[in-house]
């Protein structure tokens, strides 16, 4: 077990994903963060804990700039999210978000909503490959770099049927295959919420972002969304999940950050947040929710 | 009895109905031509005014848009046609019908634009949210998953603006249009049947006709929108999987012929 978990924090000390560097953020007059910094390595799992209104959730929309920071950075993959220049579409194609309520497209079927994000945007790198060739062709015309080559290797066809097959084997990993073809509105929360994250899953992100994903479910429901989560987890994917469920957030996090009045109050692994926890407030919130 | 008799008379008499026919095709001319470029300047505007709320580079659009509102929805549109057939499009032999689809089409896109407005705001935020964490651009997200809830929920009230257009455009007659409100008054005129009532009452029932169409059509439109909500029978349900796996299918199709066509091609190539 120790050799494990060894092997884990030096596989991922050279592999920052996101860093947050600190990062306040004020609606109005309310500061709701208030300077919080921390990395997330590849591979983790940090799971934020924390009494309503103390900013969690709004950390976890600064991450892929859902919501604007006020000040600080975020930095992806080295590259600052909330810079100027930054093309933030081509980053959140990496991000996935999962929602507290699910926000599955209402006016598509199941396996349209799967497939749209990664249809449209294989269809935007098409357009930009003919762009290129079309101004390189022109280039051509007036004697300008002959011997350059520009291929068109995407095809139409191909784009659909890839994010096709793709929606697919989503829905069948989570058994929900034969829901390919109806709306939303005939679903179930948890249905939906699975079709939620592997509607985030189809665009193969590198780190998954979780808001409160079963805070709008029945009690029922909680355990078959976990339970795609806690496959996620194993599979090696990095993520950041605020959550209410504490039991869940011992048995998946490899991280806990306990978030209070806008600040890191701690910062520990899951037994060490939860066996002996140190902040004075951290006592009081355990104490009432555990 | 003389009334249905006028009315027989009217209808079997070819000159008459050549007015009426006329005016109709008038009528319904300017009417599609100005709902047309209303919805398209409608649909400009409400996503600019919607856009220029997070991007501030469309300030000056935004201004630009407000004071089109304005303007339009503050004066009559008589006046409006006044001023574009008899100032700014005062040009020998320009079209009138042209004349009366700019002014009306200009006219009704504030009034489309305000509709659509409300009616994309009233699509949850967590649409667009969901579309842009996906990393889908915002203008995507606008017309692949806003736009299309927006419309559904704006049927009703386009449907008043398309009805109230339809008749508006009988003041087309001021400027010297022929539409059907002007047809009657010819037919009434004192050299014809010298007499109103009657051929108005007929150009009534040809409006009322066009409206009980529209609106007809309106609610079959909204009915088959409304398809993705809940409560749909089974039946309708059906459909709807077998529209989505006809155009998986499609899918599939097209991708086979593209995957034979790369083999022959190859093929000969070698």
């Amino acid at each position: 077990m120790q050799e494990l978990e060894i092997k884990q924090s030096a596989s991922t000390d050279d592999q920052v994903m996101l860093k947050i560097d600190n990062l306040t953020k004020s609606f109005g007059n309310n500061q709701v963060l208030k300077g919080i910094s921390t990395d997330v390595c590849k591979g983790e799992k940090v799971v934020i804990i924390g009494p309503s209104g103390s900013g969690k959730s709004t950390l976890l929309r600064c991450l892929n700039l859902m919501e604007t920071p006020t000040s600080g950075a975020v930095y992806f993959n080295g590259e600052q999210l909330n810079a100027k220049n930054t093309d933030i579409n081509a980053h959140r194609q990496h991000m996935g978000m999962v929602f507290q309520h699910f926000n599955l497209f209402n006016n598509l079927t199941v396996i349209e909503n799967i497939m749209l994000a990664p249809v449209k945007i294989g269809l935007k790198q098409l357009r930009k490959q003919k762009a290129e060739l079309l101004k390189l062709k022109i280039k051509q015309l007036f004697g300008k770099d002959k011997d350059k080559e520009v291929k068109v290797t995407l095809n139409k066809r191909v784009i659909y049927k890839q994010a096709m097959d793709n929606a697919m084997q989503l829905l069948d990993r989570i058994g929900l295959k034969d829901k390919a073809t109806v709306y939303p509105s005939t679903l179930s929360g948890g249905q939906k919420q699975r079709i939620a994250i592997v509607r985030a899953l189809a665009m193969n992100p590198q780190v998954m972002l979780f808001d409160e994903p079963t805070s709008a479910l029945d009690p029922e429901m909680v355990g078959e969304v976990l339970e795609v989560i806690k496959e996620l987890a194993v599979g090696g994917m990095t993520m950041v999940i605020v959550t209410h469920e504490m039991g869940f957030a011992k048995e998946v996090a490899t991280r806990v950050l306990f978030i209070d009045e806008g600040i890191i109050k701690e910062d520990a692994p899951p037994k060490e947040l939860f066996g002996n926890p140190k902040d004075e407030r951290l006592k009081e919130f355990l104490s009432k929710v555990l | 009895m003389d009334f249905f008799k006028d009315i027989g008379k009217i209808l079997s008499t070819s000159e008459y109905m050549s007015y009426i026919w006329s005016g109709l095709k008038t009528t319904l001319i300017v009417s599609l031509g100005a709902a047309a470029l209303g919805m398209l300047l409608g649909m400009l505007v409400a996503v600019i005014k919607i856009s220029a709320q997070s991007n501030k580079k469309l300030k000056v659009p935004e201004i630009i848009c407000n004071i089109y509102i304005g303007i339009i929805r503050g004066t009559p549109v008589a006046l409006q046609l006044f001023i574009m057939a008899f100032a700014i499009l005062a040009i020998r032999n320009f079209p009138l019908e042209i004349t009366a689809i700019l002014t009306f089409g200009i006219n009704s896109g504030a009034y489309v634009a305000e509709n659509l407005r409300a009616g994309i705001m009233s699509v949850d935020i967590g649409q667009t949210e969901a579309g842009r964490s996906l990393g889908l651009s915002s203008s995507t997200t606008m017309m692949s998953v806003v736009i299309p809830q927006a419309i559904k929920n704006v049927i009703p009230a386009m449907g008043n603006e398309l009805i109230a257009l339809i008749k508006e455009t009988s003041i087309v007659s001021m400027v010297g249009l022929i539409d059907l409100t002007f047809a009657a008054k010819i037919i009434g005129a004192g050299d014809k049947m010298a007499d109103y009532f009657v051929p108005m009452m007929v150009v009534a029932i040809f409006y009322l006709a066009i409206v009980y169409i529209l609106t007809f059509v309106l609610r079959k439109l909204e009915r088959k929108l409304r398809e993705s909500e809940q409560h749909i029978s089974d039946k309708k349900a059906a459909k709807v999987q077998a529209k989505t796996t006809k155009k998986l299918n499609r899918i599939q199709a097209r991708y086979d012929k593209y995957v034979a066509s790369v083999k022959t091609d190859t093929q000969e190539d070698m």
